[in-house]
């Protein structure tokens, strides 16, 4: 066990391209962190730093305060777990599992004790005889994780582990992966794309952004103060809402109408010189249907109207989808969210509100439908650096 | 019960009907590829089993197995395979070797790769006998290069070792890119992540050379090898330019063909090369063993 750092870590392939720079990371002893960020943004890569499976261009790194920039993978004691799981074809279960006890020469008797511990935690014990080429990809998925456990390494890493299995087993391995982790108190780096596990899984996650780290922290502090527009738009599912709003006196014009800040909020824009073009950003669930908010909070928020588009039901909540008289917000970070959303493939229709509202709410497709929102709850962003000016608050 | 069998018979009926269908389909093909390999192979062991002379065509008779007889108690043949076998061990084991070093560099270079790939397969894209030709003159005492540069005064095509050594190292140069090229194809097989798995795992270079990437290639070791003996049991081009099979270096192949084209021998050639194919048969066969399941068509390959 031990901690890891990252101490401006960047990677600059020989073909030019940039996939990590300047990455500051410290994982504590015992810590799960959680690396997420859009396809292409170096996840893989500064994970693959810290295995020592690609050199570090420049900037160092410590695993237990030893430097390591220069060591093999094999000299670092890590373990790792891919997406693809890299299962030894030609090895059984058990083999595949004691592969790197073998590599390291442990005898006989301790091999054999450690791969049956290993087995019986992740209930593999029917299978250790098989070859991965008979197992299932939920089986594959556990040979990959006992392959890791067996060795008790300093660390793992892993890369996506759940993402080749479906959406029920995805849940199951995500609780087990979870209870591992801290049964084990291991150091843990884990990469993924999932919302859910990077909210869930991770006591921090780090959002990155084309090899830049954006934001570290947990994942509720994330959600509740995003540093910047990109992690704002990218924690949370489903996505921030983002419109164009306009600053006169404390007085913010947009689609969803007129607000006026509250004094904080005010202070807060202050504080920080905003500029009077802003990106407004509002989280689908702080809205509410305006007949089931009571007269007395009524009065403090902001209404919009408008005919519903979509509604889903989900049992639980409604989400509500309202027509927005305006242009999709764009800025670099936003256009780049919503490629990596696949938004830009749809035909484009103008901006969209999305409203989760309670089960209760009359709502119906084709329907007029009145929306409340608390102006408190409100981001507002500078549209050229992309900072959150709310933060200070 | 009585319902169920007969849904099964029904189903089996269909069956059957579909793979009668099935060979019916095939069947136009397969009697034409019988005609055209079957029949030679027929004919040369209906030749072999004759004493059959073109120079004393009276003399033609059906004499059983006495043609084999007298060829495989002969030293001429056993002297022709023993040197076949050689070269065919020492060429495929070196080409091997080196194939696979060269199938590592071109896999593994980014800069320049299709130049190294067209540079290497350069000696395989030259014909045989050119190439033969030019080591002739190379090692041709007092004009060749190579003859003037280590046997400044000795003839070593004239000499029966060091004839066999120039013809190893002629096969080897040719026929090594070609290796290489098989190899790459296997080398492509192994996933990037299986290697960074076992890199993580505490495998060292040669560890994961021995116990990832060979296991995974196997299939397309097998057939690189299997390929490259076949062929190089069955030299000639190299030989019938570097010496014509003098001072006993004649292959089994060159030792057919001065029987059956220049000695006109129809049967004695025949029953030669009924060996030939003999022998290429087992040594298929023992390939097709040595690597079990890994043959390509078996069972655990099929599955998959
Ligand atoms: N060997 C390489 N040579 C050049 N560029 C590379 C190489 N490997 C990765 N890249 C580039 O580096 C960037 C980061 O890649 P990386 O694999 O780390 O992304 P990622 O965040 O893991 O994405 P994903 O979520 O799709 O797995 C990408 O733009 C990629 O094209
Ligand atoms: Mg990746």
């Amino acid at each position: 066990m031990a901690d890891i750092v990252l101490d401006k870590v960047s990677k600059k392939f020989p073909d030019g391209t940039i996939a990590a720079s300047d990455v500051d990371l410290e994982v504590g002893d015992g810590e799960f962190v959680i690396l997420v960020g859009p396809s292409g943004c170096g996840k893989s890569t500064t994970l693959n730093m810290i295995a020592g499976l690609e050199d570090i261009s420049s900037g160092d790194l410590y695993i237990g305060g030893e430097r390591m920039n220069d060591k093999a993978p094999k000299d670092r004691d890590i373990a790792m777990v891919f997406q693809s799981y890299a299962l030894y074809p030609n090895m059984t279960v058990r083999e595949n599992m004691s592969f790197p006890l073998r590599l390291a020469k442990l005898d006989k008797a301790t091999v054999a004790q450690k791969v049956d511990e290993a087995a019986r935690v992740l209930e593999l014990e029917q299978l250790l005889d098989r070859k991965p080429a008979n197992l299932s990809g939920g089986q594959r998925q556990r040979v990959a994780m006992g392959r890791a456990i067996v060795r008790s390494p300093k660390a793992y890493l892993m890369d996506e582990p759940l993402s080749n299995l479906d959406a029920k087993l995805r849940v199951q391995m995500r609780t087990q992966v979870s209870r591992l982790q801290k049964q084990l108190g291991t150091t843990t780096v884990y990469v993924t794309h999932d919302q859910t596990e990077a909210m869930t899984l991770g006591d921090r996650v780090v959002v990155m952004r084309q090899g830049r780290v954006q934001q570290v922290g947990p994942p509720q502090e994330l959600y509740d103060s995003p540093a910047n527009l990109f992690v704002a738009g990218f924690i949370g599912s489903p996505a921030m809402n983002f419109v164009h709003a306009r600053l006169t006196d404390g007085q913010l014009s947009s689609v969803l109408g007129d607000v006026s800040l509250s004094g904080s909020l005010r202070r807060a824009l202050a504080a920080s010189d905003a500029p009077a073009d802003l990106i407004l950003g509002i989280r689908p669930e702080h809205f509410e249907d305006a007949g089931l908010v009571d007269e007395a909070h009524l009065g403090t928020g902001a209404r919009f109207e408008g005919q519903a588009d979509v509604v889903e039901s989900m049992g639980s909540d409604k989400y509500v989808y309202l027509p927005l008289a305006a242009e999709r917000a764009s800025t670099a970070e936003l256009d780049e969210l919503a490629a990596d959303a696949g938004a830009t493939d749809l035909p484009a229709s103008g901006a969209q509100l999305v409203t989760r509202l309670s089960a209760e709410s009359p709502a119906t497709e084709g329907a007029q439908v009145r929306v409340w929102f608390n102006p408190e709850k409100i981001h507002l962003f500078d549209p050229e650096t992309g900072r959150n000016l709310t933060l200070a608050r | 019960m009585t319902v169920l069998q007969e849904g099964r018979r029904q189903l089996s009926e269909g069956k059957r009907a579909e793979r009668r269908l099935g060979w019916l389909l095939c069947a136009p093909a397969a009697v034409v590829m019988v005609a055209v390999t079957g029949w030679p192979i027929i004919y040369s062991v209906w030749l072999s089993l004759q004493r059959y002379d073109l120079r004393f065509p009276a003399e033609r008779e059906f004499i059983g197995l006495s043609n084999y007889a007298a060829v495989l108690s002969n030293g001429f043949w056993w002297n022709a395979f023993g040197v076949t076998m050689l070269i065919t061990v020492v060429s495929v084991a070196v080409e091997f070797v080196l194939g696979f070093a060269l199938a590592l560099v071109m896999h593994r270079t980014l800069v320049g790769r299709g130049l190294v790939r067209t540079s290497a397969l350069i000696p395989y894209g030259i014909v045989t006998v050119v190439a033969a030709f030019s080591w002739r003159y190379a090692w041709t005492p007092g004009t060749g290069y190579l003859a003037n540069l280590v046997t400044p005064d000795g003839a070593p095509l004239t000499e029966r070792a060091s004839a066999l050594g120039i013809i190893i190292v002629a096969e080897i140069w040719k026929t090594t890119p070609f290796m290489a090229l098989l190899l790459m194809a296997g080398l492509a097989l192994v996933p990037e992540d299986l290697l960074k798995a076992a890199a993580v795992d505490g495998a060292g270079a040669w560890q994961r050379f021995r116990s990832v990437m060979l296991p995974v290639m196997k299939p397309a070791i097998l057939v690189a090898l299997l390929f490259r003996t076949l062929d190089a049991f069955r030299i000639f081009d190299n030989i019938f330019v570097l010496t014509a099979g003098a001072n006993e270096t004649s292959s089994v192949s060159m030792l057919t063909y001065n029987n059956l084209i220049k000695g006109l021998n129809l049967g004695i050639g025949s029953t030669l090369s009924v060996l030939i194919f003999i022998a290429v048969a087992i040594i298929a066969f023992i390939f097709v063993r040595l690597f079990g399941t890994a043959a390509p068509g078996s069972a655990e390959e099929g599955r998959r």
